[in-house]
């Protein structure tokens, strides 16, 4: 049997404390313990993206780290991006350019791009496709994600600061 | 001023919730008490059991029940045949778990039940599966050998085999000016939703209930059977449908987990959670694709095409599933495609292999048809020294041809008919797209890259299977409800079905809720395949929008005390100049009489399919030292009769060509010789990413509404994939062609190219 510890995880701004086996990954954590089923597993390997998180801004897969090593970091997952229940003009920009579907990559493909913009406010076309490459989508074909990532990254220069 | 809906790019009403993280997929669902299950699934292509330990598992802590086969009472039912079900494949059926013998890698064999999932899949590891492993199928030529036999009591490994023809082949091959033979493959792949399967089975102590979460695709066909094999009353079965990640065919049919996951509620008496990891959804959920098929083609100098003949055959995998003989029996119809064929006969195989199972899978046997039929048109057009789209022009029936009989190429379906169309049309405006004329293929001086086009022409069939429902109900809220038998697989039926039913009722479409495929909330349904959601589902809204608006009248003319023809109705309310009653008040009336202001619907076209068509153009860049190949530009035409929501087709068709140029250059199902799937996980199945995008130019087509249904709509979701390998196929050809090697198999990987570009260099 794992050993059970007890920690403590700050995500989307809250602070949770909770009591886990030592092997529980970071993604079951957020799923089963904090009950944030936004953050979605597609492959529990590491290659299709769709559990991405953003761990102190940078993107990361929470299907590959364990609960315990995420105390101490800052954890944003889907459910922290949206404002006061308006959606962020990421969230919008893939609403207008329908850049969803099934909506399974859409939680990881989002915490990506939040990443991307937040590091490269004015990415080209090809730096957005290399940043999503790593997210696996089998509705979309892609194109529309990247126009909606693209079309983010215009509204947030132009929007409030 | 009416509200008008079809046709706009509605922006999506399922949105919100998806990307706010508040969907809620089946492994988003907890329930009070559920337990965690897990399956141990054979690691041996083909082998006796001889031994299944279970007592370590059985001890862990954590653990609530283990059980295989031998463990059940009662005897396992056999997984029924949905689809195209031939005579003999009775012997091939599937059970929920292996008794005596395990066929395939993957292959259920023993269950845990478990507190958590963690310790499900510790307490698989404690279980001792002891086998003698048999010699194992893995190739359609050993099957056919027979000299194991997979399944004994049939006597043979052929699932079945039948001949189709029409018109006079031997004639036409006998006098004919050319012919060639082909040998064509497209190789064992999947769909690969993003979302694996997952089920929760609850079921009720207290009296006879069984409700499944997690259902989609056919919930009504799946309750019926689920219902005779846990020997219920159908109206003890529930399937709830949840948010799906992703269907493309094989999502939805009736699994051994289907029966496991409700067999394991039974006996631990809680609610249980089954989600499928990764490595199980590669090799217990349908493979497809899988077709070899020796094709022949008899024309005149001119290319006029006189007869086609082929044999097909399919790798079944080892066991004949709910799909039955789709895959191959569609290949077969299909292979004449758009074309006139005055005369066709085709030899089909199904051959049982110890490998997955085969099922669906967007496009199903189109795929595999277009890539065989254009690679053979284009090859004929070189032989012939005609330009392939003069060829394609030539051979493509006329509107004045349509509807045109196909005739019986799948026994046991009804004739089938092309309806009315303008194939000629679609063609044209693709070259004009894609600017055909201009192009000329050639080695780039810039980068030493070939450059090159391909086109093809395809048919596909949409709107097939029993009648849909809809119901509409006006809440007093004044909020509509829609309820629908049709499932979503996250192709945007909501929206959809919220654009037909605000249109109809002259309504802002805020007010609109649309919920689907759930067994508890209609009383019969079809379901979801073969592109019918628009067609079948939209048309059943349509027709139960317009029974509540007479329902309307009906009320208000019973508060005006008049008769309901003197009535108007518009905006959303029933007018009687110049009062009018909002459907809001007509609802609350009618809670006040008892009564509510409702319709239900049924659509039924009588199973006529109506065929989209269409043409696609790929242009690609080809490196001759890599024999790595970029897909550049890609255009598609598709007639769909009428677009319900444009932006919603052009993800349609977007997605299908990315899935294609997957099928073309990259998924692949990798078997050794003693059937152990080599490709079991991302890193090694490998899927369409972001990073080699072609730029898209996807134009549906509205020119022909359908005939078949009022709303004039054809299937738009498969368009998009079924002639991809065909077009690249023949663009890399077409850039081969000075070192004549043959692009006869699918996948088109570099190693493959490049290892044939240096067998054709030798021979230099």
């Amino acid at each position: 049997m794992s050993e059970r510890l007890k920690i403590s995880l700050n995500v989307n701004n809250d602070t949770h404390a909770c009591e886990i086996d030592a092997r529980m990954t970071l993604a079951d954590c957020l799923r089963e313990k904090l009950d944030l089923t936004g953050t979605h597993l597609g492959c529990e390997h590491g290659v299709c993206g769709a559990c991405t998180v953003l761990a102190d801004g940078v993107s990361i897969r929470s299907c590959l780290i364990f609960a315990v090593q995420a105390q101490g970091m800052k954890i944003t997952t889907v459910e922290g991006l949206a404002k006061d229940g308006e959606l962020s003009p990421l969230q919008e920009a893939f609403h207008d350019n329908h850049a969803l579907q099934c909506g399974f990559c859409t939680p990881g493909m989002l915490t990506t791009a939040e990443a991307l913009l937040t590091e490269n406010p004015a990415p080209t076309r090809r730096e957005v496709e290399s940043a999503i490459s790593g997210n696996i989508c089998r509705c979309t074909g892609y194109i529309s994600i990247v126009d909606a990532i693209i079309d983010a990254a215009e509204r947030r220069r132009q929007g409030p600061p | 001023m009416s509200k008008s809906y079809i046709g706009k790019s509605i922006r999506r009403l399922e949105d919100k919730r998806f990307l706010t993280g508040t969907g809620k997929y089946i492994d988003d669902v907890k329930l009070p008490g559920m337990a965690s299950m897990a399956i141990l699934r054979s690691p041996h292509a083909h082998a006796f059991i001889t031994k299944i330990d279970m007592k370590s598992a059985r001890a862990m802590e954590g653990v609530i029940d283990v059980f295989c086969a031998n463990d059940l009472e009662d005897e396992l039912p056999e997984i029924p045949l949905r689809l195209a079900p031939f005579t003999d494949f009775q012997r091939f059926l599937q059970k929920p778990l292996a008794n005596k013998k395990v066929r395939y890698v993957g292959e259920p064999v023993a269950v845990v039940v478990a507190e958590d999932r963690y310790i499900a899949e510790d307490a698989l590891e404690l279980i001792c599966l002891e086998v003698e492993p048999l010699p194992a199928i893995v190739t359609v030529q050993d099957s056919l050998k027979g000299e194991t036999l997979i399944h004994d009591a049939a006597g043979e490994n052929i699932g079945t085999q039948y001949s189709v023809s029409r018109g006079d082949v031997e004639a036409a091959f006998k006098g004919a000016f050319y012919t060639r033979r082909e040998h064509f493959r497209t190789n064992r792949h999947g769909a690969v939703p993003l979302e694996t399967r997952g089920l929760i089975a609850e079921v009720e102590p207290t009296k006879p209930l069984l409700r499944l979460h997690g259902a989609t695709k056919v919930n009504f066909f799946n309750r019926r059977h689920l219902a005779e094999a846990f020997n219920l009353p159908e109206s003890s079965v529930e399937l709830i449908e949840t948010d799906v990640g992703g269907g493309f065919g094989v999502r939805g049919e009736l699994y051994p987990e289907d029966y496991l996951v409700p067999i394991a509620s039974y006996r631990s008496g809680r609610p249980v959670k089954w989600i499928e990891d990764r490595r199980e959804n590669l090799s217990a959920t349908n493979h497809s694709r899988d077709i070899t098929c020796e094709m022949e083609i008899a024309a005149t100098a001119d290319g006029n095409i006189l007869g086609m003949r082929a044999s097909v055959q399919g790798d079944m995998g080892a066991y004949i599933r709910t799909n039955g003989g789709v895959v191959p029996s569609k290949a077969a119809q299909f292979l004449p495609g758009p074309y006139r064929v005055p005369s066709f006969a085709c030899d089909v195989q199904f051959l049982i292999t110890n490998k997955t199972p085969v099922g669906t899978f967007r496009g199903p046997g189109r795929f595999e048809a277009n890539f065989c039929r254009e690679r053979m048109m284009d090859l004929m057009a070189d032989d012939l020294n005609i330009d392939p789209a003069v060829l394609r022009h030539r051979n493509l029936l006329t509107p004045e041809e349509l509807p045109y009989r196909i005739g019986e190429l799948v026994p046991g379906d009804p004739d089938a008919t092309l309806d009315k169309g303008d194939y000629p049309s679609a063609l044209d405006r693709l070259l004009t797209e894609c600017r055909y004329s201009d192009w000329i293929d050639k080695q780039d001086p810039s980068d030493g890259k070939l450059r090159s086009m391909g086109i093809a022409c395809f048919i596909e069939s949409s709107a097939a299977g029993p009648p849909e429902s809809a119901s509409i109900t006006v809440l007093s809220t004044g909020d509509i409800e829609v309820r629908t038998g049709a499932s979503s697989v996250g192709q945007g039926t909501e929206t959809g079905l919220a654009q037909i039913c605000a249109e109809y009722l002259d309504i802002e479409i805020e007010r609109v809720e649309v919920s689907h495929g759930s067994t508890t909330l209609v009383k019969t349904g079809g379901g979801t395949f073969h592109s019918r959601n628009t067609v079948m589902a939209g048309n059943a809204t349509r027709i139960a929008a317009k029974k509540v608006k007479e329902k309307a009248k009906e009320l208000a003319a019973l508060r005006w005390n008049c008769h309901p023809t003197e009535l108007t109705y518009e905006n959303g309310e029933v007018c009687k100049s110049p009062d009018r009653f909002t459907l809001q008040e007509l609802a609350t009336f009618a809670e006040t009489r008892g009564d509510i202001l409702s319709a239900d619907a049924i659509f039924d076209n009588e199973k006529k399919l109506s065929y989209s068509y269409g043409a696609h153009a790929a242009q690609i860049a080809l490196d001759i030292t890599t024999g790595l190949v970029k897909v550049e530009r890609y255009w598609l035409t598709e007639e769909i009769g009428r677009a319900l929501n444009p932006a919603m087709i052009q993800g349609q068709a977007v997605g299908g060509v990315i899935q294609g140029l997957g099928g073309t250059f990259l998924d692949h199902f990798i078997y050794d010789d003693d059937g152990q799937l080599l490709t079991g996980s991302f890193a090694d199945y490998l899927l369409p990413t972001s990073s080699e995008l072609p730029e898209i130019t996807a134009i549906a087509l509205e020119n022909f509404p359908s005939e078949l249904n009022p709303m004039g709509f054809k299937g738009a979701g498969e368009g998009g994939i079924v002639a991809v390998a065909a077009a690249v196929g023949n663009a890399i050809a077409r850039a081969l062609k000075p070192y004549n090697i043959s692009i006869n198999e699918l996948p088109l990987t570099p190693d493959r190219l490049r290892e044939a570009l240096r067998g054709a260099e030798s021979l230099k």
